[in-house]
């Protein structure tokens, strides 16, 4: 009876290959994509400025259809984020759990493969490639905590490690699959090129902001603030959105950088305070924290006066919306660059 | 009751950013039997690209794509043999 596998897909390459791998020998592939809630995938092209830019594709989607496949995305935002919080295996540079990950994503794929009838997991992986999470020695580990134990191939480094099931039992044949490793993106891009793909994302990896510096501190930031290491799918999407200006430990501003992120955060008018220029062109403001006293608002709308056209004008006529969006007019003079202390900027 | 064949299942997908309208699109389409339509409402552009594919892939028809203003409107027809 012919074999079904599914194909962890993130759209990038080693994936793309790695599924084509398999399909090629004749096995019926199926796609699956894991939504965490940190995939860049898209996200921040969407949230800014649409004029003038042709909309970003799903990676993953993409990848699918060059290969012909159905693709299963699937939201994991809730379960994912223990991962997150509580990595049992600690986090890379930033807060990225990459081992945690990589082994919740391919328990997700066994529970998944159980619930439909398919016989074994594909990955792109290769090992050496990323510092922890593909090293070689922690792939068997990888493949045990997930449970998938020897249903789990990755077809790329395959002839590295050990035959699985698949291998062993003729499913799939070991000989036609490959033994990179290491860093080197160049036999990839070798059997990119055999398989005609001319089109592919690139630098693979890229694909998730636990592993930028910048988001990461955004959200120690806002663990540190709230006092718990929690956060809703809301939160982190908005950590991906704007200057994050925090003047005191009672509130931070997530200030509009261009058009596009001021459509995006007027979305949550309902949910924040915030502030908008009036006077002159310029950026929505989103306050989180209580509601701010008089000072803390004079400063609040100072800071974002600093962003708008009118940051060289003696005064600048903000509108400041509380929590139920009763609105009030504030006159400030913007604060110089100077003005702004550097440890109030987020980043 | 409505009978979801005949009937427009209505999807709001405001303000979600891809891929989270495609899965609320793929969850709906899931417990929905063969030929119901659904009409799902985005503001990310990127649906443009993202929901016409996700449907070829998966054996579904955008029926029609319409832009008003802010907001992208697919009528999407679930096909039999889809998923």
């Amino acid at each position: 009876m012919s074999k079904k596998a599914v194909a962890l897909i993130s759209g990038g390459l080693d994936s793309m290959l790695a599924a084509k791998l398999i399909q090629q020998q004749g096995i019926e592939v199926v796609g699956i994509n894991f939504f965490t809630g940190f995939c860049v995938e898209g996200h921040t092209h969407a949230i800014r400025n649409r004029t003038g830019t042709r909309p970003k594709r799903n990676n993953a989607l993409w990848v699918a259809e060059q290969l012909g496949i159905k693709l299963h995305i699937i939201d994991v935002v809730e379960e994912y984020k223990n991962v997150v919080i509580n990595p049992r295996h600690g986090y890379g540079a930033n807060l990225n759990p990459c081992l945690d990950c990589k082994i919740f994503m391919i328990h997700k794929a066994h529970d998944w493969i159980a619930q439909h009838g398919f016989d074994f997991i594909i990955t792109g992986e290769v090992n050496g490639q990323r510092p922890k999470s593909q090293l070689r020695r922690f792939m068997p580990l990888v493949a045990e905590e997930s449970g998938a134990l020897d249903l789990l191939v990755r077809p790329l480094c395959a002839k590295n490690l050990l035959p699985t099931r698949p291998e062993r039992e003729g499913w799939v044949d070991r000989e036609q699959l490959r033994d990179f490793s290491g860093r080197s993106r160049k036999p990839q891009m070798a059997l990119a090129a055999e398989f005609g793909f001319e089109d592919y994302a690139q630098p693979a990896g890229g694909c998730c902001f636990l592993t930028d510096r910048s988001y990461s501190v955004k959200l120690q930031d806002l663990w540190d603030n709230r006092g718990r290491r929690e956060y809703e799918l809301d939160d982190i999407m908005l950590l991906k959105v704007g200057r994050h200006i925090r003047p005191s430990r009672d509130f931070k501003l997530i200030i509009a950088r261009e058009e596009g992120e001021t459509r995006y955060l007027s979305g949550y008018r309902r949910q924040f305070q915030t502030i908008k220029t009036v006077s002159h062109g310029g950026p929505l403001a989103l306050i989180e924290g209580a509601q701010l006293d008089q000072q803390q608002l004079e400063l609040a709308c100072a800071i974002t006066a600093r962003f708008s056209q009118g940051r060289d004008a003696e005064s600048v006529e903000m509108e400041f919306s509380d929590h139920q969006q009763a609105t009030h007019s504030v006159h400030v003079k913007p604060l110089r660059a100077d003005q702004i202390n550097p440890e109030w900027v987020i980043l | 009751m409505g009978n979801p064949v005949n009937d427009i299942v209505e999807l709001d997908a405001r303000r979600l950013l891809c891929p989270m309208p495609v899965i609320r699109l793929q969850d709906c389409i899931k417990q929905l039997p063969a030929d119901a339509r659904v009409r799902i409402t985005c503001t990310d552009p990127g649906t443009l690209h993202d929901i016409p594919t996700w449907c070829r892939l998966n054996g579904h028809r955008v029926l029609t794509t319409t832009e008003q203003q802010d907001d992208y409107i697919f009528l999407v027809h679930k096909d039999a043999d889809g998923s």
